[in-house]
């Protein structure tokens, strides 16, 4: 491991009395309202955080509804007109025997949503009663959903890239479905919810509360 | 608090867990992590900040060669359609999925261009030793505040799963500008690897 050495025992800036700046790092006296280093604004620990988690949380499963209810793709051929949701689309992939390609769907669409909402949920429900278990687990849990939750984009952009790119007048043409939209919106929410949740709040249980 | 703390610009603290290490000058090619959580706290690179601002000119100009080449193009029973990346954005014109198509280009075009235009002009003064340009830690927070928002590489990895789709269908030709962006996306990550914010909070103090 690296070499940043630890003061007494490992504190936090706020069990310290301090107040540390999330952006750069600086550690500064209570109740200094800006960062002397980068600027930044100064929250020793966000005490709105949980109640902005869960309105972009439900906003975001909100959306997510009637993206698996409404068509994603519309296709157009010479002798068939076909819509596919989601699920759809990954079944369709399976019948054509792309299995890998139907997986990448599956987990970015499915897998990856539904486990974030969870992942979230059990987050804010742990960090609301004060547990102290799994700190390291539910560290890893917050870093996951913080990187891949962006991943699901990846169904939109296929949409897009499809629709753009499938447009031969009589032959066959792709256009977006409404559910590309709700989509997106789902994901975008949940960024939003995984990015209001202080990572701080989940070290804080067995620490000395000091105020 | 009984403990005898050091001087405070001598501290840092994790920025996901609020932990205090003393801060140290790591050895080049190392990285610091937190104690508690394990979070990357610095990373030690030699000359940095210049490989940071050549990576980011390269990956803005082939940025620029990204969204003016034709991207793809397809061709299926004599019909031929040309798609750039700006066609991929304009894909959703039609009512509701207009906003997202402004979204589209925010993700896959606005913010990577921002994001690199931002740190050029943050970082460029102190390659040259010159003191930083006013705005310049404005403009990194900026970059460093984009960073989930930018989704050149997602792109990239949709466009692989689409063209696996319509394989069967059609002969599908890459252009120039598939690469360009491939490109991009490994220069930003590279170039991310290489940023310490510690390190360049300091240097922009």
């Amino acid at each position: 491991m690296g070499s940043t050495g630890i003061t007494s025992g490992l504190m936090s800036a706020r069990e310290a009395g301090l107040v540390a700046c999330q952006r750069c790092g600086q550690v500064h006296a209570k109740g200094v309202p800006y960062c002397k280093r980068c600027d930044g604004p100064l929250q020793s620990r966000d005490t709105e955080s949980l109640q902005k988690v869960w309105a972009w949380l439900i906003a975001g499963m909100i959306a997510y509804v009637p993206a698996n209810l409404y068509p994603m793709l519309l296709t157009n051929t010479l002798v068939e007109h076909s819509e596919s949701t989601i699920i759809g689309g990954v079944v369709d992939l399976i019948h054509h025997g792309s299995w890998g390609i139907a997986i990448i769907v599956f987990v970015a669409s499915v897998m990856i949503p539904i486990g974030k909402f969870l992942a979230v949920i059990y987050l804010a429900v742990s960090v609301k009663n004060k547990s102290g278990a799994n700190q390291h687990e539910r560290h890893v849990a917050y870093e996951l959903v913080e990187f891949i939750g962006r991943w699901s984009m990846i169904d939109v952009f296929v949409v897009a890239i499809l629709s753009a790119l499938v447009q031969l007048d009589t032959i066959a043409t792709i256009n977006p479905g409404i559910a590309a939209v709700s989509f997106a919106l789902s994901v975008i929410f949940t960024m939003l919810a995984a990015q209001s949740f202080d990572s701080r709040l989940i070290w804080d249980a067995d620490r000395m509360q000091d105020d | 608090m009984s403990h005898q703390l050091p001087p405070l610009d001598d501290l840092v603290a994790c920025h996901q867990c609020d932990t205090l290490h003393v801060a140290q000058t790591l050895p080049a090619h190392t990285r610091a992590y937190c104690k508690r959580c394990g979070a990357v706290m610095m990373t030690s690179q030699p000359a940095a900040m210049a490989r940071i601002i050549s990576l980011a000119l390269t990956a803005f100009i082939m940025m620029i060669a990204a969204i003016s080449f034709p991207f793809l193009t397809l061709d299926a029973q004599g019909l031929h359609n040309a798609t750039s990346v700006l066609d991929a954005v304009l894909a959703f014109n039609e009512g509701l999925a207009i906003p997202l198509a402004v979204a589209v280009a925010f993700f896959i075009i606005v913010i990577p261009l921002i994001r690199l235009g931002a740190l050029i002009y943050a970082l460029g003064p102190l390659v040259r030793d010159q003191p930083p340009r006013s705005g310049a830690k404005r403009a990194f927070g900026l970059a460093e505040r984009l960073r989930p928002w930018s989704m050149a590489e997602i792109f990239i990895v949709g466009v692989t799963v689409a063209l696996i789709k319509v394989a069967g269908l059609a002969a599908v030709t890459i252009g120039p500008a598939f690469w360009a962006f491939a490109g991009v996306v490994i220069i930003t990550v590279l170039k991310d690897q290489m940023i310490c914010r510690y390190s360049i909070w300091e240097a922009l103090e």
